[in-house]
């Protein structure tokens, strides 16, 4: 820890919290996303345990000071495993009057508010849509408020840098961020290292943002000692040994998939088209080309997954990622990678809909479009991951099976956890079993739909391998020479074995293991993806009180595990919170015919844990 | 690319499925021209590739004993693409109709030949769509009766040469299904383009359209209604090959004249320069009622290719950090130990 936060220890005892959730929010243009992110730094160096929520609008600069403008990031973190980024926010730090309007709601009663009264002009408390100044009315009764003017405070302290109003302005939330690191006695050195660093050609800025950083510190020294401001210390949490670093769900998919080309020792050819807020995952990918990683940002979605397919016939992995309009356009594609059996990882992640919908906003509601959503009879196999550390295991087994079984998988992951970071026992590169694809090369008795007895696979064959000149499309091949063919029982043969593939898949993942809780009792709460926090912390918090109540979440979504029906079935009550109106549930359903009952949400937020636990409690000795 | 061991014919790279095309097709003609020209281009079956996507000729991968992607409708460009990126090294060809890739694919055309993608594109062009049975196609006269403009087609066509060049292409030829002396050679000046080269073949359908193309391509017109034109080479054509082509007073068109009339001598004649993009596109522009129908390479002037810019960067890339290792990736930047 910096010595200037242990000089503060010894000033006044800090106010000690098992866990605290702060939020920071301002516009677009604040710098807030930045600012969470500096702030999770320094939290996990702490060593709490933590996760975040960053929460934009779809506009790169929505009009300032309007409440559809509002940028906002969450963190939740301490002393214990932190699950979710919180229920309701314990320190709101709102930049103006927008930023109050929009998160007053989700602050906890008797919480802490930060206002930057320097912004609540009469002009923007009207563009926020309050009548009256918030600050005067009887708005913010029952909150502890503090005040100020953290404008002016931040021209005062970059002065000296000759920066312009506007330039200057702009160091405002390292102003913040310097008096939030007092607060919570965070280290200030990585941030200064980070600010050098990136503005390392404009040394002037970087002095500018490190003078505004240190003077918000100084402030919330200063303002201690007159007593008005609040400050904490949350202890370390317990947290298994190891290497750690905090990762977002796009940098640990994208090395996933990256690691698990190299486990099948193929080359990893990217074909992608941006989208909100898929488009990290081609981001980070096109750095990564000295991993032998080559990305195509294509003209369309349909070109993007159809240059992936045409990669992965040429004997490279072919991946393509998109959120669900996109991965509709890929439809037709999707169906061809089926029908000629080339391994091909789809990463859908999910946003809100139908059509363009919410685009920077969470939902779990293409379930139905991935296991479903082509025409005719046209599985694939399809993964969850459950939180943004988890997308690395989900996309290495994506790749996995992709590659065992020639076929294509979609990996499913959302808004909230491609954006979301928490931090991430490193795993060792080199303890993960390899995979390695054998290309056939023997031209003896070969036909390009040659099957693995087992597998159902059928043999890969490169262009450029001598005597294996073949040709496929999607147009019904024989099962026993690969040409086309129009035969009618040999279609309904071909149909059963794609089918039987993809269902045989079930025989080479792991039995559903119970997340927490025995494998009977009263009620199994089911999940998939990102509500995974919010139900075992809800599952943990009635299991306290000793209800009978489980919690299994599912990673593999198509096939299921092939345990999971008798697993339902030794629960009184199956529930399904989902973040859709009620998908997995109907598979569930469809499958089982167990009486699954949904739990629904789709307002674009992540479930609060009190909602699946009211949910559960409803149900509990009915 | 790959020494051939021993000499190919052309029945090497003919497969055992029988050719389901109608009986008469122009479809049948260009096959026949590419698999004789594959052995002259030192072409190998194992490094050969054909993508197509949906149409009638879509169907040409079936048999190429090559390799062969028969994909769906309009993106074959964007497979071949992928196709590239995975492997520069393969030798690629993109088959399709008008339909395929006017119509459904326009997209994926534009950029494959903007990108400069070192592969060939075919387009058989025979103005109507087959496959579906002789519904009007993007490049149909206004006017063409079919299934679904009964009264006749409203819509102005699309040039093939003038999209493509629009598009940024690199190498822009043209020649008729029947020709198989003029087809394989522009086979080979395709072929021989690094880049994307577009080859619009223009093919009789027998059953929807049949004979189009007979006001330039019926033997009894094709001397006065086609140029062949030829880089280096005056732009004369007609039975007495005293017609020439020759930049109009305007300046900004082509006109046609006769050696020998009007004061016209043969050094009036324009000179056809391939690598000059405005010639090119005057010569794509030619109105077919009043003018010859300029065949042959239009347009060729080579610059870099995508895969080798992309291939140059992953090697960059490389040649930056040789030691590239996943563990040290997963550890890069703030890391911590508890």
């Amino acid at each position: 820890m910096a010595s200037s936060a242990a000089v503060a220890e010894s000033r006044a005892p800090r106010e000690s919290r098992d866990s605290v959730v702060v939020r920071f929010a301002g516009d677009s243009g604040d710098g807030m996303q930045l600012t969470g992110g500096q702030f999770t730094q320094a939290t996990a160096l702490a060593g709490n345990d933590l996760a975040t929520f960053p929460d934009f609008p779809a506009e790169i600069r929505a009009p300032a000071g309007t409440t559809f403008g509002v940028s906002s990031f969450q963190i939740n973190f301490g002393a214990r495993r932190i699950k979710t980024s919180g229920d309701a926010i314990d320190v709101l730090v709102a930049m103006n009057p927008a930023a109050l309007k929009v998160e007053l709601p989700h602050v906890r009663t008797g919480g802490v508010i930060i206002v930057d009264v320097g912004s609540f002009s009469d002009r923007n408390i009207k563009r926020a849509g309050f009548t009256e100044s918030p600050l005067t009315d009887k708005t913010l009764d029952g909150y502890r408020v503090i005040e100020i003017d953290m404008s002016a405070l931040t021209m005062e302290a970059v002065k000296e840098s000759g920066l312009g109003k506007k330039e200057a302005l702009r160091s405002k939330n390292l102003w913040t961020l310097g008096l939030i690191y007092w607060m919570y006695g965070r280290d200030r050195q990585p941030t200064i290292d980070w600010l050098n660093g990136k503005f390392a050609k404009r040394p002037e800025i970087a002095a500018a943002n490190i003078a505004a950083l240190n003077a918000g510190h100084a402030f919330g020294e200063t303002a201690e000692l007159a007593g008005e401001m609040p400050s904490y210390s949350v202890p370390q949490a317990e947290i298994a040994p190891g290497e750690y670093r905090t990762v977002s769900g796009g940098e640990a998919l994208s090395w996933g998939l990256v690691v698990g080309a190299q486990k099948a020792g193929l080359r990893l050819m990217l074909g992608s088209y941006p989208i909100t807020p898929a488009s990290p995952l081609l981001h980070i990918l096109s750095r990564l080309k000295q991993y032998g990683v080559v990305t195509f940002q294509a003209e369309d979605e349909i070109a993007a997954v159809c240059s992936a397919i045409g990669a992965s016939f040429a004997g490279d992995l072919g991946v393509t990622s998109s959120s669900g309009p996109g991965i509709a356009l890929k439809g037709e594609a999707i169906g061809l990678a089926i029908s000629t059996e080339l391994p091909l990882v789809i990463v859908n992640s999910q946003r809100a809909g139908p059509s363009t919908g919410l685009p920077t906003k969470t939902e779990q509601s293409d379930l139905y479009q991935a296991v479903y959503g082509r025409n005719a009879d046209a599985p694939l196999v399809v993964l969850a991951s459950r939180s943004p550390s988890d997308c690395f295991e989900t996309a290495v087994e994506a790749v996995r099976l992709a590659t065992r079984y020639m076929t294509p998988v979609m990996l499913l992951t959302d808004g909230y956890i491609a954006n979301a970071a928490e931090p991430w026992l490193i795993p060792d590169v080199d303890a993960i079993a390899p995979f390695e694809v054998a290309f056939r090369s023997d031209p003896e008795g070969f036909h390009p739909f040659l099957r693995d007895d087992k597998t159902l696979a059928r043999n890969w064959a490169v262009p450029g391998t001598a005597g294996l000149e073949h040709r496929i499309g999607g147009i019904e091949k024989g099962y026993g020479s690969g040409h086309i063919s129009y035969d009618a029982e040999n279609h309904q043969k071909m149909t059963d074995t794609r089918k039987a593939k993809i269902d045989g898949i079930a025989n080479d993942i792991p039995e559903q293991a119970v997340e927490e809780g025995e494998d009977k009792g009263e009620i199994a709460v089911v999940g998939w993806g990102s509500t995974y926090g919010p139900i075992d912390r809800a599952v943990s918090n009635l299991r306290a009180e000793g209800h009978a109540v489980s919690h299994i979440h599912l990673r593999h979504i198509w096939p299921l595990p092939r345990n999971l029906g008798s697993l339902l079935g030794n629960f009184k009550t199956v529930l399904v919170p989902e973040m859709n109106t009620g998908q997995l549930v109907a598979v569930l359903r469809s499958e089982y015919l167990v009486p699954a009952e949904k739990v629904s949400k789709v307002s674009g937020q992540p479930f609060k844990i009190s909602e699946i636990e009211d949910a559960i409690r409803a149900r509990l000795g009915a | 690319m790959n020494v051939a061991p021993e000499k190919l014919t052309a029945k090497d790279f003919a497969t055992d499925q029988e050719v389901r095309w109608c009986p008469g097709c122009g479809d049948y003609a260009i096959l026949k021209a590419l698999q004789r020209t594959m052995p002259e281009i030192g072409a190998t079956t194992e490094n050969t590739v054909f993508v197509s996507g949906i149409g009638c000729a879509a169907r040409f991968p079936y048999y190429m004993d090559t390799y062969g992607f028969h994909t769906i409708h309009g993106r074959a460009p964007a497979f071949a693409t992928g196709i590239k990126l995975a492997n520069p090294d393969l030798d690629v060809w993109v088959v399709g109709g008008d339909g395929d890739m006017l119509s459904i694919g326009g997209n994926h055309l534009m950029h494959v030949l903007r990108r400069n993608v070192d592969l060939q594109v075919m387009i058989f062009n025979n103005e109507i769509y087959g496959l579906t049975k002789g519904q009007y196609s993007p490049t149909s006269r206004i006017g063409t009766r079919s299934p679904s403009t009964p009264q006749g087609s409203v819509e102005a066509p699309v040039s093939a040469a003038l999209f493509a060049l629009g598009a940024g292409a690199r190498f822009v030829a043209r020649s008729v299904d029947t020709d198989q002396k003029h087809l394989p050679e522009m086979f080979k000046r395709a072929h021989g383009h690094r880049g994307a080269s577009l080859l619009e073949i223009f093919q009789n359908c027998i059953v929807y359209n049949d004979g189009v193309f007979d006001g330039f391509k019926a033997p009894a017109v094709a001397t006065d209604r086609q140029v062949r034109v030829v880089h280096g080479e005056p732009m004369i054509f007609g039975k007495e090959k005293n017609r020439g082509l020759r930049l109009a007073s305007s300046g900004f068109e082509i006109e046609a004249v006769t050696i020998g009339e009007n004061g016209v001598t043969a050094d009036d004649v324009l000179v056809h320069d391939e690598t000059n993009r405005i010639m090119a596109n005057l010569l794509a522009s030619m109105d077919p009622d009043t003018m010859p129908v300029a065949l042959g390479v239009l347009y060729c002037d080579p610059a870099p290719t995508y895969e080798a810019g992309v291939v140059d960067q992953v090697e960059q890339a490389r040649a930056a950090e040789p030691e590239a290792d996943l563990n040290k990736l997963l550890r890069s930047g703030y890391t911590w130990t508890v």
